[in-house]
């Protein structure tokens, strides 16, 4: 039985690092499945997490999120209306541990493009968690995607990032969908954001 | 320091969004060389601002499918009852504005009571259990919430310095409601000696903040004959105000 519970202290539980054992429970088995194999459309995100010295990070994980192909979420806080998911099984959420040498992946669709909180549109894109061990607060970055130029040149959180680091965020053909490598440190460092 | 762009509710485009709480100043710096694994590891150029949109303020609804009958309980996974302490952990997720956060996905990891992870890289000269495995998942009630059966994880050393030893702990994993909210995190026991020379505990810079790791002894879940109650409650970053209802309060 769960106690009762009495609301008290209502400051913010400080983050803690993942640490090397996070395989005992975290990894799902279709955790890399955003959406279902089969589903038509669907491709494969899939990259390598490298340190500062430019070594794999083999016990980290990668975690996305995202609209679905209409744009939309399955979520009472979306102000356009909660919209049932419009793909069968589109669960909009991707986990995947790193394997030994620092790989991950995720089966996905292509999310549509959103109304920006300023104005305009956000370009196509996946919200990113990476937790490892090291990292003591998780990192968040985007996957914006490189056959979407248009969208891209317009997309406000894109536009706020120096140029020369954009590239960073967006993601390149791939033959089985995209890749998308993630550096935490050092050189051609990705793009992590504060939110 | 919360952005101007990320206002709620900016007529441009009618998006009326929640906006979460800054609370970056909560959490450990990235940068915290004490810890070593960080030096390599953590971004060196700075952070640069997302403003809260609806990728940030939405998030996945967890749990249906992934959380069996008996994940929270750590003690009945195998014929045997693991040896150790038996536990009860519990307590409430909710926002830093006071709600409850009802249907969130809990997941706990931990080493077992003589501080051996069930883990191919953790391999120092502790017995494993044949009858724990580690892993608990629940999912949080409508008032937010939880409770775990489990036995006391004990200390281990590790290699981040010399006769380094992690205190005891329970790591945590949470989704709450939004992606802004997600949350991992490690619950301490109270009064440990290894606290002030763990410099993971200690990453986190502000001692009341780094206290909110601590669970507590609790007389109300500890069960007569059976196993000591410990309290630890999360709590998830909130929402501020919207400028609509501040605007009514005058």
């Amino acid at each position: 039985m769960i106690p009762p519970v009495t609301p008290s202290q209502t400051a913010v539980t400080p983050s803690q690092t993942v640490g090397p054992f996070l395989h005992i429970v975290l990894p799902w088995p279709d955790g890399p499945d955003v959406v279902p194999a089969g589903t038509p459309g669907a491709f494969v995100v899939s990259g390598t997490v490298r340190d500062g010295n430019g070594d794999p990070v083999a016990d980290g994980m990668v975690e996305t999120w995202q609209a679905d192909p209409d744009g939309r979420f399955d979520h009472p806080d979306d102000p356009r209306g909660q919209a049932g998911p419009s793909l069968p099984g589109f669960r909009g959420f991707g986990r995947c541990p790193t394997d030994g040498a620092g790989r991950f992946w995720v089966r996905t669709v292509k999310p549509g493009a959103l109304p920006s909180p300023d104005g305009g549109m956000q370009a196509p894109h996946l919200d990113v968690s990476v937790f490892a061990r090291g990292l003591l607060h998780r990192l968040v970055t985007r996957v914006y995607f490189d056959d979407e130029p248009r969208a891209n040149a317009a997309d406000p959180v894109l536009g706020s990032v120096d140029p020369a680091a954009r590239p960073t965020l967006i993601a390149t053909g791939a033959p089985d969908g995209y890749r998308f490598d993630i550096r935490l440190q050092g050189d051609g460092e990705t793009v992590f954001f504060a939110l | 320091m919360p952005p101007e762009t990320a206002a709620p509710g900016p007529a441009r485009t009618g998006l009326a969004l929640p906006h979460y709480v800054d609370d970056g100043a909560v959490h450990p710096p990235l940068h915290s060389p004490g810890y070593r694994s960080t030096v390599r590891r953590a971004p060196n150029r700075p952070l640069v601002l997302l403003p809260q949109g609806l990728t940030e303020v939405t998030g996945p609804v967890l749990g249906e499918g992934l959380v069996r009958p008996g994940d929270g309980d750590l003690t009945r996974q195998h014929d045997g009852e693991p040896v150790g302490q038996r536990i009860v952990v519990s307590g409430q997720v909710r926002d830093s504005d006071g709600r409850a956060v009802p249907g969130a996905l809990v997941e706990v990891w931990q080493a077992n009571a003589a501080g051996r992870y069930r883990h191919d890289v953790d391999n120092w000269p502790a017995p494993l259990d044949p009858n724990f495995t580690g892993l608990g998942r629940v999912v949080t009630d409508p008032h937010g919430g939880y409770r775990f059966v489990t036995v006391r994880p004990g200390a281990y050393p590790w290699k981040n310095h010399q006769n380094a030893w992690r205190p005891a702990h329970i790591h945590f994993s949470l989704f709450g409601r939004a992606f802004t909210q997600r949350l991992v995190t490690q619950m301490y026991f109270p009064d440990d000696p290894l606290f002030d020379a763990d410099p993971i505990f200690t990453s986190v810079t502000d001692p009341a903040a780094r206290q909110r790791l601590v669970s507590r002894f609790d007389w109300d879940t500890t069960e007569p004959e059976w196993a000591l109650g410990y309290v630890f409650d999360l709590v998830l970053r909130g929402r501020d105000a919207t400028p609509f209802e501040a605007e009514e309060d005058e």
